[in-house]
C-alpha cells in the first residue's frame, strides 16, 4: 500500500507538469522542450526564496510566475523571430540552465530543516509524506479548476481552435500568434509550479532535475490517452492526472522488483510497453470470451 | 469508468503481488539488510561501492549468507531517487548513499535509518550534517574531499615554470565547484594566472578540453563526475599539446590522469563499511560519529600518459 501511497502523491505533482506538457503538445500541437528547463527554473526559484526565509507559497508563485516568463521567452522565439517551435524551446531550455545556475548560485540547493509548505502544514498533525500528498492533491485540484474554467472563456476557446486549425482560427479574426503565447505561457507556469513542489518533495533543488521530465510528462498524457480516448477537455485534464499515477506506479513496480539496476531503462520500457497496449490485451480478451460465447 | 476500474484493480494486483514476493519482513534469522542508493553509475562511484562492500565482507558480512544488498542506482535520473529513497529507508538496517543527491534524497525521507554517505565534498553544505565533527542525526561516513593545496603543490613541482593553470570541471556539480574555487586560491597564491572552463555535460568535454589545453601549461580537474566519466577523452586531446593533467582521485589517474596526490574511491568505500560496521555492531551512531576524510593519500602516477606528454615519471615526487 506504501507503493500506492508514494505513487499517488508523486503522481499528484508529476501531474501538474503532465498537464502543462499536455497545453503544448495537444492544444498547440507542438512537443515544447522549454519544459527540461522551467521544471528546475521553477525549482531553483523555490528553494532560493525559501532559503532567504521567503514565505513558501509566495516562493511557490514566484517559481510560477518564472515558468510563465520562460514560456514567454518560447512564445516570443517561434512566433515573432519565426524559428521553428522545436528548436525555439531547445534555446530556451539551453539558456536557463545558465538562469538556473545564476539563480541558485550553485548547482545544487537543499531545503532540508527550511520552513517549506510541508512545515508550514505541521502544526496540522500531518507527517510529511501526508502533507506533500495534500499539498500535491489540493495543488493539481486547483490547477485543473482554474483550466476547466478558462478554457471555457473566450480567450480559452481561442488558444483551443488556434491549436485545432490555425489557418481556420486566423480567417475568423483570432490573433494566433499572442493565443501561442498565452498557451506556452501557461503551460511552463504549470511545468514551473510541479519543479517547486518536487523541490519540496525532494528536500532539494539541483541544476540537473530536469534531464528527462518531458518524457515523463509525455508518458503521462500518453497513458492517459491511450486508457481513455475521446473525452472532453476537463475529463481528460483527471485522466492524465490517472496517467502520472500509472507512470510513477509502473516505476514504483520496477525498483521494487529489484532488478539489476542496468536493466532499470530497459524494464521501464517494457512495462510501459505493456500498459499502452492493455488496451489491445483487455479487447483481446472479450473477443475470446464472446467466441466462446461467455460473458465477461 | 469501469474501464478506469478494471485497469486500476489489474495494476494494483500486480503492484500488490509483486510487493508481496519483493517486500521486506524483516528477516527474523538475523540477516542484516543494507540499502545502497548511487546516483550514477562511473568507476570512481562503482569503486566506492565495492570496498563498502569489501569492508563489510572483512566484517563478517557475507552477502547471500547473512547480508542481504538491496542496490538501487537512479542511473542519473533524479526522478527516480525519491522512490527508491522511499523503498531503501523502509526496510533496511543501514543505507548507503553514494554522491550528494543521492544522501540528499535519503535524508529527506526522514526516517530513522542510520545513512552513511560516501563521495560527498561537503555535507555540512549539502545540509546533510549539522558538523563534521558532530553530525547530529542518522548520517555520517566519508567526504571525498581531497587534499587540494598538496594536489596543487604537486602540479607546481611538475611545472615549476608555469604562467598559467587551467581548471576544468561542470559547474552544475556543488562539489566540484567547491574543489574549483579551493584549487584556484592555492594556485594563485602560487603566482600563476589560472583560467577557468566548465563543462555542462559529457559531451562537451573534447572541445572545452581542446579550447583550455591551447592555453595553458597544466590542467587541474576536481573529483567531478562528469570528467571522472570522460578521462579518456581528456587523456587524448592534452597528449597533442604536452599539457599534464592533475585530477583529484587516483581513479582519474588511472584512466589518463598524469598524476595526484589523493584519494582512491575504493579504499574511501572501504573506509564507510568500516563506519557502516561500527553502527551495525551497536558501537556507534551517526549523530555523534564524526564524519571521516580519506585516511589513505597516496601518490599515483600514470606512466603511459606521463611518457606521451615527455614528462619522466620517476621525475614525479610526492609534495612534503
Amino acid at each position: 500500500m506504501d507503493i500506492l501511497f508514494s505513487s499517488v502523491s508523486q503522481g499528484f505533482i508529476w501531474a501538474i507538469m503532465a498537464i502543462g506538457v499536455y497545453l503544448t503538445y495537444r492544444i498547440l500541437d507542438i512537443a515544447d522542450l522549454t519544459a527540461e528547463g522551467s521544471f528546475p527554473l521553477g525549482a531553483a526559484v523555490c528553494a532560493a526564496l525559501i532559503t532567504i526565509n521567503v514565505h513558501p507559497l509566495l516562493a511557490v508563485l514566484a517559481g510560477f510566475g518564472a515558468g510563465m516568463i520562460a514560456g514567454l521567452c518560447t512564445g516570443l522565439l517561434t512566433t515573432k523571430l519565426k524559428i521553428p517551435a522545436l528548436l525555439s524551446g531547445i534555446l530556451t531550455m539551453t539558456a536557463l540552465y545558465s538562469i538556473n545556475m545564476h539563480v541558485m548560485g550553485q548547482g545544487n540547493l537543499n531545503l532540508i530543516g527550511k520552513e517549506t509548505l510541508v512545515q508550514w502544514l505541521a502544526p496540522l498533525g500531518l507527517s510529511s509524506d501526508m502533507a506533500m500528498l495534500v499539498i500535491g492533491g489540493v495543488m493539481i485540484a486547483l490547477v485543473i479548476l482554474v483550466l476547466f474554467l478558462f478554457f471555457n472563456t473566450g480567450l480559452g476557446l481561442a488558444i483551443r481552435a488556434t491549436g485545432d486549425n490555425e489557418t481556420m482560427s486566423k480567417a475568423n479574426g483570432v490573433r494566433t500568434d499572442r493565443m501561442k503565447i498565452i498557451g506556452y505561457m501557461i503551460s511552463n507556469g504549470l511545468i514551473a509550479l510541479s519543479g517547486t513542489l518536487m523541490a519540496m518533495n525532494n528536500g532539494y533543488a539541483d541544476i540537473s532535475m530536469g534531464i528527462g521530465t518531458i518524457v515523463i510528462g509525455l508518458a503521462a498524457v500518453i497513458i492517459a490517452e491511450v486508457i481513455f480516448h475521446n473525452l472532453t477537455f476537463g475529463m481528460r485534464l483527471l485522466t492524465i492526472v490517472v496517467g502520472a499515477i500509472i507512470y510513477r506506479l509502473i516505476m514504483a513496480i520496477v525498483f521494487e522488483l529489484g532488478i539489476n539496476p542496468i536493466d532499470l531503462k530497459l524494464a521501464t520500457a517494457i512495462l510501459l510497453t505493456i500498459a499502452l497496449c492493455s488496451p489491445l490485451i483487455s479487447n483481446a480478451i472479450k473477443q475470446l470470451g464472446k467466441k466462446k460465447g461467455a460473458k465477461f | 469508468m469501469k474501464k478506469l476500474l478494471s485497469i486500476g484493480a489489474i495494476i494494483l494486483l500486480t503492484a500488490s503481488a509483486l510487493a508481496g514476493c519483493a517486500g521486506g519482513n524483516t528477516a527474523s534469522d538475523g540477516t542484516v539488510r543494507i540499502g545502497i542508493l548511487q546516483l550514477i553509475s562511473h568507476p570512481s562511484l562503482d569503486a566506492a561501492r565495492e570496498g563498502f562492500l569489501e569492508a563489510l565482507a572483512e566484517a563478517g558480512y557475507v552477502e547471500g549468507e547473512n547480508l542481504e544488498i538491496d542496490y538501487q542506482n537512479a542511473q542519473g535520473d533524479q526522478a527516480n531517487l525519491k522512490s527508491m529513497s522511499e523503498r531503501l529507508t523502509k526496510n533496511n538496517d543501514l543505507v548507503l548513499a553514494i554522491a550528494t543527491p543521492a544522501a540528499q534524497a535519503l535524508v529527506n525521507e526522514g526516517k530513522d535509518v542510520p545513512i552513511m554517505i560516501t563521495a560527498v565534498t561537503d555535507p555540512v553544505d549539502a545540509g546533510l550534517v549539522q558538523s563534521m565533527e558532530a553530525p547530529g542525526g542518522t548520517v555520517s561516513g566519508t567526504s571525498d574531499m581531497v587534499p587540494i593545496e598538496k594536489q596543487a603543490a604537486l602540479l607546481m613541482s611538475i611545472v615549476p615554470n608555469a604562467k598559467t593553470v587551467g581548471i576544468l570541471y561542470n559547474s552544475s556539480e556543488t562539489n566540484s565547484q567547491i574543489q574549483a574555487d579551493l584549487a584556484k586560491t592555492a594556485l594563485e597564491a602560487a603566482g600563476v594566472t589560472v583560467k577557468e572552463l566548465t563543462v555542462t555535460s559529457t559531451n562537451d568535454v573534447q572541445q572545452v578540453t581542446e579550447t583550455l589545453a591551447k592555453q595553458v601549461d597544466a590542467i587541474y580537474i576536481p573529483t567531478d563526475n562528469t570528467l571522472a566519466s570522460s578521462m579518456p577523452t581528456v587523456a587524448s586531446v592534452v597528449e597533442k599539446y604536452n599539457v599534464p593533467v592533475i585530477p583529484g582521485s587516483t581513479d582519474q589517474v588511472e584512466t589518463g590522469g598524469l598524476a595526484t596526490f589523493g584519494i582512491n574511491y575504493h579504499d574511501l568505500g572501504k573506509q564507510t563499511g568500516e563506519m557502516a560496521v561500527k553502527v551495525l555492531k551497536g558501537e556507534a551512531t551517526p549523530a555523534t560519529m564524526p564524519v571521516e576524510t580519506s585516511q589513505k593519500l597516496q601518490l599515483v602516477i600514470n606512466r603511459e600518459t606521463a611518457e606521451k606528454i615527455g614528462i619522466d615519471p620517476d621525475s614525479i615526487v610526492a609534495p612534503n
